[in-house]
Order: structure tokens, then C-alpha cells, then sequence
């Protein structure tokens, strides 16, 4: 028995290295990710626009037909749940100031989070796997091409760009789609709808989501580097890494969320 | 053999570690200006590991790999990375990168390190894929190749920086003789012709006693013999001559770790902490 006991301790001790080594590596990654972009030119490994823009059409502009089409509809759910709980109050015509912050303050950058971290991270995971068993990422180090300069970054700058834009055109989306609910709804013009948005939403509002969402990029990108770094043990290995990837991601997005709003807004 | 020559990878007393596992033991070694050095031995002898060490991609227990006249482990990041500049390599399994053509694979060096012109470059490009027999295939995809092709591109895209020092690894596996000999015809050409030091890594014998001026036998992490083909080939040590004649070894059997092996026991030293994380370099 006592033996036993020693095993669990021993396997949660060991979990718990493995995982304390997993963060350090993911800070050094970041770290290693900013010095290049910033030093990179001086140590003649500048970042290419290139590849950048490439990550950012990949990140950003294909992932607009999802994004619109999810955020339209938490929108309109929003709106939904919104005039049904307060008609209990009979306040239904308060609907547009919680559905307006609610999704500004977080639908927006969850769902714009949630998706990329599914579409993107995912991608990049599976992308740095296939190259790690592949030995190209030797293949880079040898040829004295940074692997982090020339494949982290340039997903890094992209990811930190997309994201709040993404947002951004979340935000405008749903409060588009749940203005058309609210205004057939309530029988009020979307004229007196948007007057009503624009007068209730505070700048503070639209940055509040904005920040999280510069935040989930860099989350869901160094979440992606070091999974997809990791992988060993082939094809299976490639699968088991993506799959974790997108988990901890999402994780880290919903947690990170809590915490941020915990700290910034009571 | 002139000994004048410069030396350009210089090994001395490397002692390598995987986990607990000692894989290398006190391996010295010179490669010497326009030489061919073959790194021969059976699976599990530690010439991947070597090799490896070679690149600078793991990092010794001790011992020094100097590379071009520079330490590959205590240069500065700045250093190593000019180093690699002039240093090419073949991976086993090509590693072309399969984003991208086979023409942009092998540009992506000059891309990087130099600010030729964009014509330059696709010259210089078109030029090394004549070398290796591929030109006009620039714009297929790795996907798209054959095996002894994607060995061929990844030579090209290897030499494409003309390097002073060139790595293959497994030149010739998993090939059919005739492709096999024509890759070792390639080799050869590729040092008369440029009068590069290559450091061949394979097991097969026939394309390591064609093109090699010396061999290093490995045999589960030392140094059997560094000689001569002539030398190697006529090798009074049993194990050598096992090896060129193909003869499996009996390996000695120690009752105890037999019975301990049949019950399940796992040595302890093979356990989880050997599976080191690799990390991005």
C-alpha cells in the first residue's frame, strides 16, 4: 500500500515538472519569437513580410465567412434570451444594453478565440508536427535559419493582428443581427436601435474585448508552437499533439477570460 | 594520406547521453579538406547520434566538435549561424520542406542568406539542379517526386550555398542499386568537382567502400576502426569482418538479465526519463 502511495506521488510529481517545463519552454518560445522580430534584422534574419501576410490571410480573412455567420447568430440568441429574461421584469426595452455588452465585452472575443484556436492553432500545430517528424525543422537549423524566427513569428504577428480585427468584425455582426431581432421584436427602427448602441457602448467597452482577444492570439499561437514542437512518435503523435492543442487552447482562452475580467472589471 | 591538409571537423572525446543511456564513448575523429569520411555501422550504433552532434543539433555530455576551425557548442549564436552557412546537408528522408516547390526549396538558402537578385537566384537554382540530374522539375512539389529524386533535390538544395563541408545521412537508403550507385556517382562528382570534405552516414556497405576515403566503424557508440578502405577491408578485428561479411554476432547472454527480461522487469535507466522533449533549436 504504502508503495502504491508513493507511485501516485511519484506520477503527480513527475506531471507536475512535465508541466511546469511545459510553461517555461512556451515563455521561452514567446520571448524567442518577440527578440527575433525585433532584432531579427540586425542579426541578418529579418521577419518577411511575406509570410506573414500569407498567415494572416490564412488566420484572418478565411476564417471572416465562419466568424460572421457564428457571431450573427450569438447575436441573435443573445437577443433571444435577452427579451425573454427580462420580460419578467416587463423591461424587455433594456435588452439592447446587455446584449450590446455582453458581446463586446465577451462573446466576441470568445467565439472569434474559440474558432481561430480550432481553425489556426490547430493548423499550426499540426504544421510544426508534420515538420518536426519530417526533420525540416532540423533541415531550417542547419541551413542557419532560425525555426522560430521563420516559422513562430511570422504566425505570432499575424495571430496578434487578425485577432482583434476578427473581433472587431464579430462585434459589428452580432450587434447587427441582434438589432434586426431587437427592432422587429420590440417595434423600434434600427436607426433608434443603433442611437441606443452607440450611446450606451463606452470606448472602454470595445477595448476591454479587444485586449482580450491580442491576448487569446498570443495564447492560441504559443499553445499551437509548443504542442506541434513537441510531437514525437509519427503520424499518431501529429493527431494526439493537434488534438491537445486545440483543448489547451480553448482552456487556456475561457480561463485566461475569467481571469481578465475578474481583474479589469469590478 | 598528406596530412597537410586542413582539418574541417575535428571530434575529440565526445561522450553523448540519452537519458541515462551513454550512446557515444569517447569518439575522436578528423575529416580533413576534400575528404570523403564514411560513417558506417549497424542500426543502434550511435552514427545517427554522431551525426547529429556533427550538425550541432544535440548537445554533448563532453567532448568538442569543432566544425570549420569553430567550437559548434560554445560559438556564438552568430558564429554558428555563419557556420551553418557554409555547411550543407542531406537528411536521410530529404526534409525538403512540402509547402514549397522543389525550386523554392532549394532557393530558400540563397533567399535567406544572401541578397542576390531574384534572377540570380533562379539561375543558381536551375545550375545545382542540373548538377543532380533534375533540371526542369522546379516547380513539382516534393510530394510529387520520386525517392531517389527527393534524395537528389535535397543534395542540390545542400550545395546550392557551395559549402566547404557537406553532411549526408543515409545517402542511399531505401533506393534500388542503380539510383543507390548514381547518388554515389553524385557524391563523388560533387567533391572533384567543388573539392568539398563529405561525411557520409549509411550502413551499406557497397556505396561505403565506393566512394569513401576513409571509414569510421561505429559499434554501439565507440570508434571500432577509422582507416582506410584498404585498411578496413583487410581488418583482422572479428567484428569488422563480421560486419563486411554480413554475419549476424551472437550476442553473449547473461542468464540473469534474460530471466529478468522474460519477467517484465524493465531496466531501470530505460525508463520515461530518456524521452528528452525536443525542443525548436
Amino acid at each position: 500500500m504504502p508503495q502504491r502511495i508513493v507511485g501516485v506521488l511519484d506520477r503527480i510529481g513527475r506531471a507536475a515538472v512535465r508541466g511546469m517545463a511545459e510553461f517555461g519552454y512556451a515563455a521561452t518560445l514567446l520571448g524567442q519569437a518577440v527578440f527575433w522580430l525585433v532584432l531579427g534584422r540586425r542579426r541578418r534574419q529579418a521577419v518577411r513580410l511575406a509570410p506573414v501576410v500569407a498567415q494572416a490571410m490564412d488566420v484572418g480573412i478565411a476564417a471572416v465567412p465562419i466568424i460572421t455567420t457564428l457571431s450573427a447568430t450569438i447575436g441573435i440568441m443573445l437577443a433571444i434570451q435577452g427579451i425573454y429574461s427580462l420580460k419578467a421584469f416587463g423591461a424587455e426595452s433594456r435588452v439592447t444594453l446587455g446584449v450590446a455588452l455582453s458581446t463586446v465585452r465577451e462573446f466576441s472575443p470568445l467565439i472569434t478565440g474559440i474558432l481561430v484556436a480550432g481553425r489556426s492553432g490547430s493548423a499550426l500545430a499540426a504544421r510544426l508536427g508534420t515538420m518536426r517528424i519530417n526533420q525540416e525543422i532540423d533541415a531550417l537549423a542547419v541551413m542557419g535559419i532560425s525555426p522560430v524566427r521563420f516559422l513562430v513569428t511570422p504566425a505570432l504577428v499575424a495571430m496578434v493582428v487578425m485577432m482583434p480585427l476578427l473581433t472587431l468584425w464579430a462585434d459589428l455582426v452580432s450587434l447587427f443581427a441582434a438589432g434586426l431581432y431587437i427592432s422587429s421584436q420590440l417595434e423600434m427602427s434600427m436607426a433608434a436601435y443603433a442611437d441606443e448602441v452607440v450611446t450606451l457602448l463606452k470606448m472602454n467597452d470595445l477595448l476591454h474585448g479587444l485586449a482580450k482577444s491580442g491576448i487569446f492570439a498570443v495564447l492560441v499561437t504559443v499553445v499551437g508552437v509548443v504542442n506541434g514542437s513537441s510531437v514525437t512518435g509519427g503520424a499518431e503523435g501529429v493527431g494526439r499533439m493537434t488534438t491537445r492543442s486545440v483543448v489547451h487552447a480553448i482552456s487556456a482562452i475561457v480561463i485566461t477570460d475569467m481571469f481578465f475580467a475578474f481583474m479589469v472589471t469590478r | 594520406m598528406s596530412d597537410t591538409r586542413r582539418v574541417t571537423v575535428e571530434v575529440r572525446r565526445l561522450n553523448t547521453h540519452y537519458g541515462t543511456r551513454q550512446i557515444l564513448k569517447d569518439v575522436s575523429l578528423d575529416v580533413r579538406e576534400g575528404e570523403i569520411m564514411v560513417i558506417m555501422g549497424g542500426s543502434g550504433s550511435g552514427k545517427s547520434t554522431l551525426l547529429n552532434h556533427l550538425l550541432g543539433l544535440l548537445r554533448p555530455t563532453s567532448g568538442t566538435v569543432k566544425v570549420l576551425g569553430k567550437d559548434i557548442n560554445t560559438a556564438s549564436a552568430l558564429d554558428v549561424q555563419e557556420l551553418r552557412t557554409r555547411m550543407g546537408v542531406a537528411f536521410q528522408s530529404g526534409a525538403l520542406f512540402s509547402s514549397m516547390s522543389v525550386g523554392d526549396n532549394i532557393a530558400l538558402p540563397l533567399r535567406e542568406h544572401t541578397r542576390l537578385d531574384a534572377m540570380t537566384i533562379g539561375i543558381m537554382t536551375r545550375l545545382k539542379l542540373e548538377v543532380v540530374s533534375l533540371a526542369g522539375f522546379e516547380d513539382l512539389m516534393p510530394s510529387e517526386l520520386s525517392g531517389g529524386m527527393i534524395k537528389r533535390a535535397a543534395l542540390a538544395r545542400a550545395i546550392v550555398m557551395d559549402p566547404k563541408l557537406l553532411f549526408c545521412d543515409e545517402p542511399s537508403a531505401g533506393l534500388d542499386p542503380v539510383v543507390a550507385s548514381s547518388i554515389d556517382d553524385l557524391i563523388l562528382r560533387l567533391r572533384d568537382a567543388m573539392g568539398m570534405s563529405i561525411v557520409v552516414v549509411t550502413h551499406d556497405l557497397d556505396s561505403a567502400f565506393k566512394i569513401a576515403d576513409r571509414i569510421c566503424v561505429l559499434d554501439q557508440g565507440d570508434v571500432l576502426a577509422l582507416d582506410t578502405v584498404a585498411a578496413i577491408r583487410n581488418s583482422p578485428n572479428e567484428r569488422i569482418q563480421n560486419l563486411l561479411n554480413r554475419r549476424t554476432e551472437e550476442a553473449e547472454v547473461d542468464p540473469d538479465a534474460y530471466l529478468r527480461r522474460l519477467l517484465g522487469e524493465r531496466a531501470r535507466q530505460d525508463g520515461e526519463d530518456d524521452s528528452q522533449q525536443r525542443h525548436l533549436p
